[in-house]
């Protein structure tokens, strides 16, 4: 049984997902008020008669009943999803079609079949995101803005513009249909890294919202791989890539509530079952032809987290993979953690001839750029450099705790 | 020791689920001590927000008497306290008061015999 601590939230993905499936994606406000509906409900009740024995039926039992009043009411007045068309027209036929929409495998496709629609080809990456953080996780928009350490205003359009989109595309995403859910895997994979990343990496200033998040795009993925089609091995290398580095999260921190780096971790707290769990989905991820971004990032996570101390990290192993990945899925962010690799495996110097081969215009507004220049300066002795570049990468420092961290780097370069 | 009853007006929980949640899980908590000394006569029941008005000799009945969304009683609760000064102070722990809603302290009519 899952904590209740986020009930509501998660409740209203899943309540969120099964509404729209019944009233049609062009009725997304409809299905968000019957949930807002609902939660009044609960509270005015629970509040007094205490919560009952199995609260998601509860809720989920609401719903269903608002929703048939609002099938009742306005099926003449409005046009629901068209593909249930008769079924609903008829009093025979409507409250058993809906039971049997309400059922808890078709609660589990329908929010698969959202997050799908989410990741609308016409939308951005970070607005399908953004909406998934919104419509499946139950995110306000503010949680959404705190999440991601934007302003509200730019979020509330983000997310408003891509609801638009969303509910003007007729119809939700066909998960039956083998051929289109492959073609869309890749952007929901991405979409989830994403999320899981931004709980990981993100600037957030809030650790117990980035945890949220990276639990979030656990659930979501966990989700995936349930389907007969979404288990496919990439999304099992997701899966894995995701679990090896939440495991590190409590470490993240340390007892002074201070960032701490992969190095200086305190090995003990990281969580050995969800390093067990990563090894599990890697060794499923190990099928097929396809060698994604995600298998090799799984494969980097899996070095680390089988490295009992910082010292026993297998560097040339990991600057092998990371030379993989800059086959794969180039990028500046994978090439600056290639240059640390290559700096544990061969001393600062050949590091810092990696770092500055990297295209530094393109992470301008990267700190961890200015601040890997840095260290490795540092390491080669050379403090005035060092701080020169400790400097440089605190003016872009997006939060308090990064700040402290290159304070204290800054600190040592005397 | 003197019954009251408590007449919970107005307050919005605000939209998002964390939040009514929040909201939820306080007023379990507030109730729930309140119990625990044994201040709570009856938990009392959330009333629903719509109704009927019968007034008058002409018994003309209207939709909900209910001027402003403010002033719906949205529950009750049956208390006892001691005297109206410690039903009021108890009072102040309710968590409808931080989403702008308000209490009302009415102590139940004693028949004197």
């Amino acid at each position: 049984m899952e904590s209740n601590d986020h009930l509501f939230r998660r409740e209203a993905g899943r309540m969120v997902s099964t509404l729209t499936r019944i009233f049609g994606v062009h009725n997304l406000v409809l299905a968000e008020d019957v949930v807002q509906d609902a939660f009044c409900r609960a509270l005015e009740v629970w509040k007094f008669q205490g919560m009952p024995e199995n609260p998601s039926a509860w809720l989920m039992a609401t719903a269903k009943n608002r929703a048939l009043d609002v099938l009742r009411r306005e099926r003449t007045a409005r046009t629901f999803a068209p593909e249930l068309g008769r079924w609903i027209d008829s009093e025979w036929t409507l409250a058993p079609t809906v039971a049997e929409l309400f059922g808890e495998h078709a609660i589990q496709d329908d929010q698969l079949r959202m997050m799908f629609s989410c990741c609308h080809p016409k939308l951005p990456e970070e607005a399908q995101v953004g909406l998934i953080l919104h419509i499946l996780c139950g995110f306000t928009v503010n949680e959404v803005a705190g999440a991601f350490v934007s302003g509200r205003a730019a979020i509330e359009k983000r997310i408003s513009r891509a609801k638009k989109v969303l509910a003007g595309s007729k119809k939700l995403f066909d998960v039956t249909n083998g051929k289109d859910f492959l073609s869309r895997l890749p952007a929901v994979h991405r979409a989830l890294y994403l999320l899981f990343n931004e709980g990981y990496h993100g600037a957030s200033t809030e650790s117990a919202v980035r945890a949220d998040l990276c639990r979030e795009a656990m659930r979501l993925v966990a989700l995936l791989l349930e389907n007969p089609v979404g288990a496919r091995p990439e999304s099992y290398a997701l899966a894995a890539l995701m679990c090896f580095h939440a495991a590190r999260l409590p470490s993240r921190i340390d007892a002074a509530g201070d960032l701490s780096s992969l190095f200086d971790q305190d090995r003990s707290r990281w969580d050995q079952k969800l390093v067990n769990e990563g090894e599990r989905y890697l060794n499923l991820s190990a099928t097929g032809n396809d060698l994604t971004e995600y298998h090799v990032e799984a494969a980097i996570a899996s070095f680390h987290a089988m490295a009992q101390r910082a010292e026993d990290t297998d560097w040339a192993q990991i600057v092998a993979l990371y030379d993989q990945l800059m086959i794969i899925r180039p990028s500046p962010v994978i090439a600056l953690n290639r240059a640390i690799a290559i700096a544990q495996l061969e001393g600062p110097a050949s590091g810092l001839d990696a770092l500055q081969a990297v295209d530094g215009a393109r992470l301008a507004n990267y700190p961890f750029y200015s601040a890997a220049l840095g260290e490795l300066e540092f390491r080669l002795g050379r403090k005035d450099a060092a701080r020169e570049h400790f400097q440089a990468a605190l003016a872009l420092a997006r939060s308090p705790m990064e700040r402290r961290f290159l304070n204290q780097k800054l600190d040592a370069c005397g | 020791m003197s019954e009251y009853v408590y007449l919970y007006r107005g307050g919005d929980a605000g939209r998002s689920p964390e939040n009514v949640q929040q909201t939820m899980q306080k007023w379990m908590t507030w109730l729930k001590g309140l119990a625990e000394k044994g201040h709570i006569k009856d938990q009392g029941q959330p009333l629903e927000p719509g109704g009927k008005l019968v007034r008058g000799k002409q018994k003309a009945v209207t939709d909900g008497p209910f001027a402003e969304a403010k002033d719906i009683v949205g529950g009750y609760t049956l208390i006892e306290a001691c005297d109206l000064d410690q039903a009021v102070e108890l009072s102040k722990g309710c968590p409808i008061l931080e989403v702008d809603g308000a209490v009302e302290v009415r102590p139940v009519m004693k028949m004197s015999m």
